[in-house]
């Protein structure tokens, strides 16, 4: 086939524009790499954009040295692995009749949960539920269960359900399981791609939550590491917490910053690549009408 | 046999459930879940109309009718959060709407499935980040010692304080909302892409159409439904915000083009570093305000997406 010269020519453009994107999202997360490894007196005499000038770790060594560092990040994983637990087993039990047209009943249960992707009770109303009516303040609850599960989620796993092979259901049928057998050992097993999907959202969403924190915990024992972060960004924390030195607060604040944003996404920056097959494949079938 | 099936009656709804009862126990604990912390929340809306200051009975104490909803509408405070929401809103979806569009386009003629791959990887990453390492990423790049004020300082301009400045609001909260979303708003383009029929791209190139009249003749309306679904949503979404963002990123001496109608509510009910608070009632009552226009832009949107398209969310 003959390739024509504007064919090369827009191949050329298209090839910039990437290369563009791509310069234009990481560029963000490698200053702030660049910037927790300077030291402070480069950052604030603006020398560093690109790469770390004056090179030290000692911002890591601060923040890895904070006991309360790591019981903010062990209550991170706590509620993260608890509320994906409970976050995805509720989605798919929610998804599996919804996604069977024989039941009458979808006829009402589909609106029911759809209404709420249009319309939500509101902050007020919703912080009055959790907080004074369920009394959920300063528990776990208050962080994993308001948000658990979210009707365009339900819908994804929904279509993927029907979209799986009838035959498969009858024939262990036939074969003698009954339909929490079929669930279980039938649609669940073929539905990876779909439930990998819904583990990624629901951890990412739970590792990134600092709002219902703030709204919710008291106490800053159950403080997940993302409220944490929230502080030492507004300088809320002294950074005579952090250091008893006496150089100019600002100057430092900088640098415990980028490394308190890089120490709290890296876990998400490191699973990243891994499970992205998983939601691209999950989202093409799940977002896909029948 | 499908026409005998037909004349045979229907079994009643009560034999219909006892039949496939085991399916429907699945629904119990969802359904009571909608029921207690989605349905409850908008039940929880009628302290708009009743006196509510706290306390465990969440539907308050005397019916006030619409006395919060006059005052709202009396303060000009409120009418600049509602404004700046429109403003920040409509301009954000007529930059990004477009742009991710166009990108989604020009991923699909990446002919080299590993380029594309990269991109999409690299691209969908800020979707997942914390909004508050965002918030914080913004503050640091715009700060008078980030790297564009170092650029501006290079090109012999005078510093900005980005982030203390109005004027400067709306662009940053475009920008970053581009850098965040850019890559994942174009996953459901893409998911609509592989299913479109590649019969028709055959018979295109044997009627000798070029790159761009096939993305305009095939590819467009292939994936026009997708456009008027996300379309319809966005509409919808007007009067909504990217709520924790501005929360993180404003400050008093921005409020004059940052203050939206959520961090209104948040101030007035919640309180907050500069928020009153405790104020339930005045606070649901513009939240309500806002949701019910929500819907109705929604419903809007979708009628006349389904007038001229044929697509409909529901």
């Amino acid at each position: 086939m003959k390739v024509s010269f504007s064919y090369r020519a827009f191949q050329g453009f298209n090839a910039l524009v990437m290369l563009f994107v791509i310069t234009f999202t990481l560029y963000p997360f490698v200053y702030l790499v660049a910037q927790s490894f300077s030291s402070e007196a480069a950052i604030y005499a603006g020398k560093v954009t690109l790469f770390p000038v004056e090179f030290t770790s000692n911002t890591y060594k601060l923040i890895l040295q904070k006991p309360e560092f790591y019981k903010y990040y062990s209550n991170t994983i706590l509620y993260a692995v608890l509320g994906t637990l409970i976050s995805v087993s509720l989605t798919a039990m929610l998804a599996y009749p919804l996604s069977k047209d024989k039941l009458r009943l979808n006829k009402f249960f589909i609106p029911f949960v759809l209404f709420t992707m249009y319309f939500g009770g509101g902050l007020i109303p919703n912080y009055v539920l959790v907080a004074q009516m369920m009394h959920m303040r300063d528990t776990i609850w208050a962080i994993i269960i308001p948000g658990a599960i979210s009707a365009f989620n339900v819908i994804l796993v929904k279509t993927f359900f029907a979209g799986l092979p009838n035959e498969v259901d009858e024939a262990a049928r036939v074969d003698g399981l009954g339909t929490y057998g079929i669930f279980a050992r039938i649609t669940l097993p073929l539905s990876k791609p779909i439930l990998a999907t819904m583990v990624l959202f629901s951890m990412v969403a739970i590792w990134n939550d600092w709002f219902s924190a703030s709204l919710y915990l008291q106490s800053k024992d159950h403080w997940p590491v993302a409220l944490y972060l929230r502080q030492i960004i507004d300088s809320a924390i002294g950074v005579n917490e952090f250091s008893s030195s006496d150089s100019a607060a600002t100057q430092i604040a900088a640098t415990i910053k980028s490394t308190a944003m890089i120490l709290t996404s890296l876990p998400i920056i490191c699973i990243y690549p891994f499970v992205q097959k998983y939601f691209v494949q999950g989202m093409l079938i799940g977002s896909v009408k029948g | 046999m499908s026409n005998a099936k037909q004349v045979v009656l229907k079994p009643s709804l009560a034999a219909h459930v006892r039949k496939e009862w085991k399916l429907y126990s699945f629904l119990l604990i969802p359904i009571a879940y909608f029921v207690i912390f989605k349905y409850l929340p908008m039940l929880g809306n009628v302290i708009a109309f009743r006196k509510y200051r706290g306390g465990p009975n969440i539907f308050g104490t005397e019916w006030v009718g619409l006395r919060y909803f006059h005052m709202f509408m009396k303060d000009p405070t409120f009418w600049r959060a509602f404004y700046n929401n429109i403003f920040l809103s409509v301009t954000y979806l007529i930059f990004r709407f477009p742009i991710t569009l166009i990108f989604a386009l020009l991923l699909n003629e990446l002919r080299n499935m590993r380029v594309k791959k990269l991109v999409q990887t690299v691209s969908y990453l800020p979707h997942f980040i914390s909004m508050v390492i965002v918030a914080g990423m913004i503050k640091e790049i715009v700060s008078l010692n980030g790297p564009i004020n170092t650029l501006l300082g290079h090109l012999g301009m005078e510093k900005i304080q980005f982030i203390s400045l109005p004027e400067w609001f709306p662009t940053i909260y475009i920008t970053s909302g581009i850098w965040q979303g850019l890559g994942w708003g174009t996953i459901l383009y893409l998911a609509a892409m592989t299913s479109i029929n590649t019969e028709l791209y055959e018979a295109a190139s044997i009627d000798g159409a070029s790159r761009f009249r096939k993305a305009w003749h095939v590819t467009i309306p292939g994936i026009l439904p997708t456009i008027m679904t996300l379309l319809v949503l966005d509409i919808g979404g007007i009067m909504g915000s990217n709520f924790e963002k501005v929360l993180l990123l404003y400050n008093p001496l921005t409020y004059e083009t940052a203050d939206v109608i959520s961090t209104y509510v948040y101030r007035m009910g919640i309180g907050g570093k500069e928020g009153i608070g405790g104020n339930f009632s005045f606070a649901t009552a513009v939240g309500l305000f806002d949701g019910v226009i929500g819907l109705i832009l929604v419903t809007l949107a979708n009628f006349v997406s389904k007038k001229t398209t044929k697509t409909s969310l529901w």
